[in-house]
């Protein structure tokens, strides 16, 4: 029997489902799945974990209880709890944690780590994933004792597999690593992140200017959505570059993308083309994002998303 | 001060990326320097700038034509450059170990700047191997970074905008993140002087080591295809929004939650 880890992070409080959705590419009967975590052990996390098949959870601690926040210190942690376990295979997110997490992991150990898959085969130890931000999809092949892919949030749907999992607590040993955490400054908490909603609203040229984004911001917060931005809306400083999709932005995998006022280059294309639902609100019938989504709306986003939003509010109340 | 850069040489963003019946890219293409890699160098001369006796390397691991990326970060200010030929792709495991094996060659690092992710192959963890095999602490998508004695004090990017202040020994390594720095575009004298800065060329051969057993392997790559039919939403503003809201929850069912 295979065992595979998988790193779980949490979300105020609470598993996030995206990691729910890196489970299921382990659901067959040959393979033990182990679920690690630094956080948050809590029964209610026990229970949604077995419900999408994991049989193990670890806990991960030391001596002192639960480990603060250190990205070094908690892939160190990782590292021994994999070896304590005999896990080889490990799995993740490709969110930011889990890039910061994941990767360290792979360096401690030498191992072979694909990032941002959109795929995993684990029986031939393939994983998809784009290359050339977006322009193209390869096919890769992990060689080596140990096997780590991080998923690209969203691109896994979680799926049930009911069972007991086990809960049981792991101690490790907290190492010097020539990095000390000063400070952790946390955005607004209901913030979602880009990499990992479901619903992503971005504005380009067509915003005009930086209070314009507000209407994208109300609505955004109606449907708990992010709000993301083309690179020109980006470079005339309407909002930050964290908010950038594109090439030299944020890759993003939103079952839904809005894009309003965006042309649709290539290179914004290329941070999100594998949306599931794309709709382009623009002015102009030619705009090349115009015939590459979904949904081609061409009308003026300053009329149609208040109105948007208004009916959204209307559904939710 | 010993301050290393490790830049690549990418095709540009522009670019329209064919695969050739090879399983390798059509590279009769523009090829720059990795966007996140001009953070890097920008840092690095800054850096420089700020203390006595500094000098900052451009390093990169690739073909022959890398060379214009390694004088493209020699005209933002770099003082020298180090080429490692090779004709192969690299994986981050052998491009880390290779660019480690040609720092540890060449000199004695206080600072190693990367950029946080490569735009082509977007492995987003080179600099914790280059970390790991010269046993240097590392943190990527750094955007704030000043100099606090002999150690360093950086900010990261996590997510959600949540920031993550950090104090590091040095000798260390950077991954440079787009909101650490503008890049100065280089003006005409900086390229020409570019020119005539040396650049040490290696082969993979000339470096004392052996690359690591475990690795990550293509074994295919296709485009990704633009593939979708627009449906038009038409009408009134009302009747817009109406056809966007069922869109949104009998199609995405994204409004149950």
């Amino acid at each position: 029997m295979t065992k595979v880890g998988f790193l779980i992070e949490m979300k105020n409080g609470k598993v996030k489902p995206a990691c729910l959705g890196v489970i299921s590419a382990a659901h067959d009967n040959k393979t033990e799945r182990v679920a690690l975590l630094l956080e948050g052990g809590s029964a209610e996390s026990v229970e949604i974990l077995e419900a999408h098949g994991i049989q193990r959870v670890v806990q991960i601690t030391s001596a002192n209880g639960a480990i603060p926040w250190h990205a070094e210190q908690w892939a160190g942690a990782v590292v021994q709890a994999m070896e304590h376990f005999n896990i080889q295979t490990l799995m993740g997110l490709a969110s930011a944690q889990g890039k910061n997490i994941l990767s360290r992991v792979a360096a401690r150990l030498g191992a072979p780590l694909v990032m941002d898959c959109t795929a995993v085969d684990l029986s031939d130890q393939t994983a998809t994933k784009s290359q050339f931000s977006g322009k193209a999809a390869a096919r890769f092949r992990t060689h080596g004792k140990y096997h780590l892919y991080g998923m690209r949030p969203n691109a896994l749907d979680p799926v049930t597999m009911p069972g007991d999992a086990m809960l049981e607590t792991f101690q490790a040993e907290i190492e010097e690593t020539g990095i000390t955490v000063l400070e952790v400054k946390k955005g607004a908490s209901d913030l979602v992140d880009l990499t990992e909603a479901d619903v992503i609203i971005s504005g380009g040229r067509g915003m005009q200017n930086k209070d314009n984004f507000d209407i994208l911001f109300k609505f955004a917060k109606q449907i708990s959505a992010a709000v993301g931005a083309s690179r020109v809306a980006v470079d005339a400083g309407w909002v930050s570059h964290t908010m950038q999709v594109g090439q030299t932005g944020k890759t993003v995998s939103p079952k839904v993308y809005i894009a309003c006022g965006i042309s649709g280059s290539v290179q914004h294309f290329a941070g999100m083309k594998t949306a599931g639902i794309i709709i382009a609100i623009n002015l102009d019938p030619n705009a090349a994002i115009m015939h590459k989504c979904d949904y081609a709306v061409c009308a003026d986003l300053f009329d149609v998303i208040p109105v948007l939003t208004r009916k959204l509010k209307e559904i939710t109340a | 001060m010993r301050i290393y850069v490790c830049v690549k040489h990418v095709p540009d963003t522009a670019a329209t990326i064919r695969i050739k019946a090879d399983g390798h890219i059509d590279e009769n293409i523009t090829f720059i320097m990795n966007p996140y890699d001009e953070n890097a160098v920008e840092e690095a001369v800054r850096l420089k700038k700020q203390t006595s006796d500094a000098e900052v390397i451009a390093i990169s691991l690739g073909k022959e034509s890398a060379e214009a990326t390694l004088r493209s970060a020699m005209a933002m200010g770099a003082d020298r450059g180090i080429l490692i030929k090779s004709a192969t792709d690299h994986d981050s495991l052998s491009t880390a170990r290779s660019l480690c094996s040609a720092i540890q060659a060449d000199g004695a690092p206080d600072v190693i700047f990367t950029g946080r992710e490569a735009i082509d192959s977007e492995g987003f963890q080179t600099m914790f191997h280059l970390g790991a095999f010269l046993g240097f602490p590392a943190v990527s998508n750094a955007v704030a970074f000043e100099l606090s004695g002999t150690s360093v004090k950086v900010t990261c990017e996590m997510e959600a905008g949540n920031l993550e202040h950090v104090q590091m020994d040095m000798p260390c390594v950077i991954g440079a993140g787009k909101d650490l720095n503008q890049p100065s575009y280089p003006k005409l004298p900086d390229i020409l002087k570019a020119r005539n800065k040396p650049i040490t060329v290696l082969e993979l051969s000339d470096l004392e080591m052996e690359l690591p057993a475990s690795r990550v392997e293509m074994v295919g790559i296709e485009p990704l295809k633009e593939e979708r039919q627009p449906d038009n939403i038409e009408g009134t503003v009302d009747e817009i929004a109406g056809a966007m809201v069922k869109v949104l929850r009998d199609k995405a069912k994204v409004l149950d939650g």
